[in-house]
């Protein structure tokens, strides 16, 4: 219950973070920032945080069902668009897994190899 | 009966009852198809069809799902700090290959969606696909995108890529697992965290932390190559 209230703690102190900055950076983002830093400076306890956090984290695709729904609603914005916003969602994912992997590879590479030198 | 059917309890005690329908579906065919977020989606959407419930009145009853969407994001802090150790090392190539990303997925999706005849708003929206849905939301609407078309998009990144992830990185020979994780965090969110969870502890892992960097720097981004590129 305590690591919940970390949480909690965290996303609130985002939250009034994010009013104050004019809500560019959402609160939970800064909440999330705030959290890791409580951690690491040994703030909060890790211990505590871990279960509710893994819970959380383990369900975490379940809290994007109702968003989903809202295509029900959403389907108007996009009727006109839905060629449009179809492939340049695929392509643009795509794109966004290749590049990443590939780069993050060819880093990992070079450090491996460094590391072999030494 | 109406009645019954539209109250918190049920729509709520539904939504999860269709996802553990979609989890124990999908592990009976390992058909990637069925992935548990559209199965779940797909049969609240039809159950709302058929009798009438409103989207608006669904989405009041799962007020609380849509809240620990947000909870979940400030979770991966704890992910953060307990991947540290393993990430230290890498932090600058993690960093880079991650702003990488969010810059050529932004552009990409604007670029095609435009070049398709895309409205302005409707490009906008789309700008943050690959991010956490209200990290995504919050960031579409203070570009001047639209909300709820931002979050289906998000949605169905996420299912997409949790669908052809793994087999698209196998093609282009991304076999190193740190940074297939990466890539699917980075390309797919909490979705495709899911599915890199499945792939291995180290995927799952560096998965969850790209969830929080894509959305962090993809914040940062959208307002930052509006006033440079678009």
């Amino acid at each position: 219950m305590t690591g919940f209230f970390y949480i909690l703690a965290a996303y609130l102190a985002g939250t009034a973070l994010s009013r104050l900055t004019g809500g560019a950076v959402p609160g939970s983002v800064i909440g999330m920032v705030l959290l890791f830093a409580a951690l690491s400076l040994r703030w909060v306890d890790a211990g505590k945080v871990r279960t509710p956090a893994r819970f959380i984290l383990g369900i975490m695709a379940l809290f994007f069902v109702p968003v989903g729904v809202g295509l029900v609603d959403a389907y108007g914005s996009v009727e006109g668009n839905l060629m449009a916003v179809s492939v340049a969602t695929v392509v643009s994912t795509l794109l966004v897994l290749v590049v990443v992997g590939r780069m993050q590879q060819w880093w990992d590479g070079r450090a491996g190899r460094k590391g072999g030198e030494r | 009966m109406k009645e019954f059917i539209s109250s918190q309890l049920f729509l709520l005690t539904f939504t999860v009852a269709t996802y553990l329908l979609g989890v124990w579906l999908f592990r009976l065919t390992k058909l990637r198809i069925l992935n548990p977020v559209l199965t779940s989606i797909l049969m609240v959407v039809v159950f709302l069809k058929c009798t009438g419930v409103e989207y608006a009145r669904y989405q009041q009853a799962t007020a609380l799902l849509d809240f620990m969407l947000g909870v979940s994001v400030v979770a991966l802090g704890y992910l953060l700090y307990e991947q540290m150790e393993q990430i230290r090392g890498r932090l600058a190539s993690i960093l880079s290959s991650v702003v990488v990303g969010s810059v050529v997925g932004i552009v990409s999706v604007v670029l095609v969606a435009r070049w398709l005849g895309a409205d302005e708003a409707v490009a906008v929206s789309l700008q943050p696909k690959s991010v956490t849905a209200p990290i995504a939301i919050a960031v579409s609407e203070h570009a001047g995108g639209l909300g709820a078309l931002t979050s289906v998009v998000v949605v169905i990144t996420g299912i997409l890529g949790s669908i052809v992830g793994p087999a698209v990185l196998d093609r282009t020979g991304v076999s190193d697992r740190i940074a297939r994780g990466l890539a699917m965090g980075s390309a797919a969110h909490a979705i495709g965290t899911a599915r890199a969870i499945e792939l291995g502890a180290v995927e799952g892992a560096v998965s969850g932390l790209a969830i929080g960097l894509m959305g962090l720097i993809t914040t940062l981004m959208v307002p930052l190559l509006r006033a440079v590129l678009f």
